[in-house]
């Protein structure tokens, strides 16, 4: 079983988000970044106790620049086989799928893993996009995920509710919340990380679909109204004459 | 200027699908909606009150496989040129927009809240709602996906055609066992009122004063990450930025500090209550309302008022 767990960086949840150059580029000034957390809690550790039940491997891949390899490391960390980085820049979804699926194609991936989205970009974008490149089938949202042999049975989020299908691999799925624990990677885990193997691929040349031409900030609330405890009527008087919510 | 909305109708028509068709409308020229499934066409006509000229159904596709959906999708586009697609941004638009958008080479917008400006940039969330990008599509063709809730659908027309329509989907590769359905609740995404609550409330056993006031307001239940961890919640109800974003007009937080990661998931709410009993809490910094007093006290009481002014 040969599985491949897409990772993304993504700034530390507590980062503050700020933007420079005009308010066209990302301010990285002070920024801690960590391994997208859906990518690292749900798809990469449930490669790992895939691959700990019936043995395997799991890559983990990036499209990023030297930079990135402190991320790579942290997800080796956590218990990784080895790494491969696509080096670019990326600047669309699109353009990282494009990388993406041209190294899983020719190196036939079983399985090819996801989180469901980034926390920065929040696009739920990669894992359709590898999905269609390579043909195969896309379970997204997903929130359990079994391999039986050369088939998966799988629990997804659909409107209104959950669904179990099944399906044959190779196959592309977006991983979310209640398909693993998060693992804190221990020492000897850090250690080998160190010199676990990292390819780095030159990238295939394609064209962005979208660009981020700038960015802003939402308009800061005003003062917070407070009410007395013991007046909920006051409360949802002002809900409608002054919200208007209800 | 023709432009697709795709609809999930497989559990009828929600205001997300209004949203999306008033969208398309807003956007110019013709309005075309494609859905599938087996929802009865009376239904599927009044998506003409809010834009669209006419409905396609495909009948014969009845999953939510998003190969199917992307090629029948992709057939209806080349047949009436359309050169927008819109979707709403829920989860079958997480499945099939980007398929799509590498079918078609066209340049995917996710989690759209307005429409496309002067400069032809259209504003995303991003940053899991602590920022907004605009996003510019390099390619000829596009596809737009609304977050829900973002615009008011508007009906000014009258129902529309509807007709059958072969999407040449072809076979499906998921084989579909078995689905669940919770009973009678307002899917969390599209909630105009939302109740939810934290770690203050204790436990499990006391979500009843919760639900309480989320049915006298007719709002969906929510909660912050702990309580969704050790179980007192289902997960599907966690929102913040490692669970679902959420932006009702109103979100009512009780016994939830209001830490970032949890603000960053519902801070496009147009207006926001906190309810707590420490007046420090960080959360009164975000809201509009603010009660500082003990939510087992405060939320029985607010449910009497809401009960008292619906009458
Ligand atoms: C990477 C990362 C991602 C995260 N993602 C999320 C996320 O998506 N969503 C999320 O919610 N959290 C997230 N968190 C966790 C977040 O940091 C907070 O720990 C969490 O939101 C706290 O939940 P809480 O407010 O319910 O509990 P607490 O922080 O324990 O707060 C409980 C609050 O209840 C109040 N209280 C106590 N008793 C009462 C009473 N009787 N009446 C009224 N108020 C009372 C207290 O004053 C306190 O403010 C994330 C953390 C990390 C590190």
């Amino acid at each position: 079983m040969k599985i491949l767990v897409c990772i993304s960086k993504a700034p530390d949840t507590t980062s503050k988000i700020a933007f420079t150059e005009g308010n066209t580029k990302f301010d990285e000034n002070g920024v801690q970044y960590i391994v997208n957390p859906y990518d690292e809690w749900y798809a990469l550790v449930r490669a790992l106790e895939i691959k700990e039940a019936q043995g395997g491997n799991v890559t983990i891949i990036t499209v990023g620049t030297a930079a990135d390899e402190a991320v790579i490391r942290k997800a080796l960390a956590i218990g990784a086989d080895d790494a491969v980085r696509i080096d670019a820049d990326p600047k669309d979804a699109y353009y990282t799928a494009v990388q993406i699926a041209e190294y899983a194609k020719n190196n036939q991936f079983d399985l090819v893993l996801t989180g469901k989205e980034t926390i920065n970009y929040n696009g739920s974008q990669v894992g359709g996009m590898i999905a269609e490149a390579l043909d195969a089938p896309f379970i997204s949202v997903a929130t359990k995920l079994d391999v039986n042999g050369s088939t998966m049975t799988l629990e997804r989020e659909i409107a209104g509710g959950i669904e179990v299908v099944e399906t044959g691999l190779p196959a592309v799925v977006s991983c979310a919340k209640g398909m693993a624990e998060q693992r804190i990677p221990n020492m000897r885990g850090i250690m080998a990380a160190r010199t676990k193997p990292l390819q780095v691929v030159a990238p295939v040349s394609v064209e962005d679909m979208t660009s981020f031409v700038s960015y802003t900030m939402p308009n800061a609330k005003s003062a917070c109204k407070m009410i007395d405890p013991s007046n909920m009527d006051e409360l949802v008087e002002l809900l409608h004459n002054e919200a208007k919510v209800i | 200027m023709s432009v697709l909305v795709y609809i999930n109708s497989s559990t009828g028509i929600h205001k997300s699908a209004n949203e999306a068709v008033t969208y398309a409308k807003k956007l110019g020229g013709s309005v075309t909606v494609i859905t599938n499934g087996g929802c009865d066409a009376a239904t599927l006509a009044s998506l003409g009150k809010y834009g669209a000229d006419k409905v396609l159904v495909d009948r014969s596709v009845n999953s939510n496989d998003d190969q199917q959906l992307t090629r029948m999708i992709a057939t209806a586009a080349d047949s009436v040129g359309a050169t927008t697609v819109v979707f709403s941004h829920d989860l079958t638009a997480k499945a099939v927009a980007p398929r799509l958008s590498v079918r078609m080479k066209a340049g995917l917008i996710s989690g759209a809240i307005d429409l496309p400006s002067g400069d032809g940039t259209t504003k995303v969330n991003v940053f899991s709602g602590k920022a907004f990008g605009a996003v510019k599509v390099n390619t000829s063709k596009k596809i737009i996906s609304l977050l829900p809730n973002s615009i008011q659908p508007e009906a000014t027309g009258s129902d529309c055609a509807v007709e059958d329509f072969n999407g040449n989907a072809g076979s499906t590769n998921v084989k579909v066992i078995t689905t669940k359905k919770p009973e009678g609740e307002i899917p969390l995404p599209e909630a105009e009122l939302v109740v939810s609550a934290g770690r203050g409330l204790k436990g499990p056993e006391n979500w009843g004063i919760v639900e309480d006031l989320a049915k006298a307001l007719g709002a969906a239940t929510a909660c912050s990450r702990p309580v969704a961890d050790i179980g007192w919640r289902p997960h599907h109800e966690h929102v913040g930025q490692t669970g679902v974003a959420i932006r009702p007009n109103l979100y009512i937080a009780a016994g939830i500090s209001g830490a970032i990661q949890h603000l960053a998931g519902v801070n496009g709410s147009k207006v926001i209550v906190v309810i707590n009993t420490d007046p420090e809490a960080p959360f009164f910094k975000a809201a509009d309302y603010g009660v500082v007093g003990d939510a087992f006290e405060v939320l029985p009481r607010l449910t009497e008022a809401v009960k008292k002014f619906k009458g």
